[in-house]
């Protein structure tokens, strides 16, 4: 399902951080071209 | 929505084209994430930064939704996320992004 998309990650220092959502998208078909974690609030 | 990233993620739809992005979110509560959805779907609703009238349309889940949760190996996502699906308020976050993505995206991810 994302096979050939552009992922931009957008984690959260409360929530989910980039990062983590970046080491779990590396096992899909996508590209990660951007990852951070903001402050949501 | 970080100014900064709101320039990064305009530039970004610009260099791969917004069709082929898509913008997966990791906010913790409900109101945040609609709001990250907003601006990279309709625009800045707080009219600050370079999204500002920017509508890029572009396709956005959060990471606790079946569209990207089904696309990751199941033990990667144990280890990374599944935590804090435990803690979070699923339904309401996926609502609120659902909102204003059926609302504002142009482009989606397709079922499988």
């Amino acid at each position: 399902m994302l096979e050939g998309k552009k992922i931009a990650i957008l984690g959260d220092r409360d929530g989910i951080p980039g990062p983590a959502i970046e080491e779990a998208l590396k096992t899909s078909e996508a590209e990660i071209v951007f990852t951070t974690t903001e402050c949501f609030v | 929505m970080d100014l900064e990233n709101q320039q990064r993620i305009k530039d970004l739809a610009e260099e791969h084209g917004p069709e082929n992005m898509v913008v997966v979110l990791g906010g913790a509560e409900a109101e945040a994430s609609g709001l990250a959805c907003e601006t990279v779907t309709n625009g800045d609703p707080t009219f600050a930064g370079p999204l500002a009238g920017v509508q890029l349309g572009l396709a956005c889940y959060h990471v606790l939704e079946p569209e990207i949760k089904d696309a990751i190996a199941e033990d990667a996502y144990e280890e990374q996320i599944s935590m804090m699906e435990m803690v979070l308020d699923v339904e309401e976050i996926v609502e609120e992004v659902k909102t204003y993505r059926d609302k504002y995206s142009k482009y989606k991810l397709e079922q499988v």
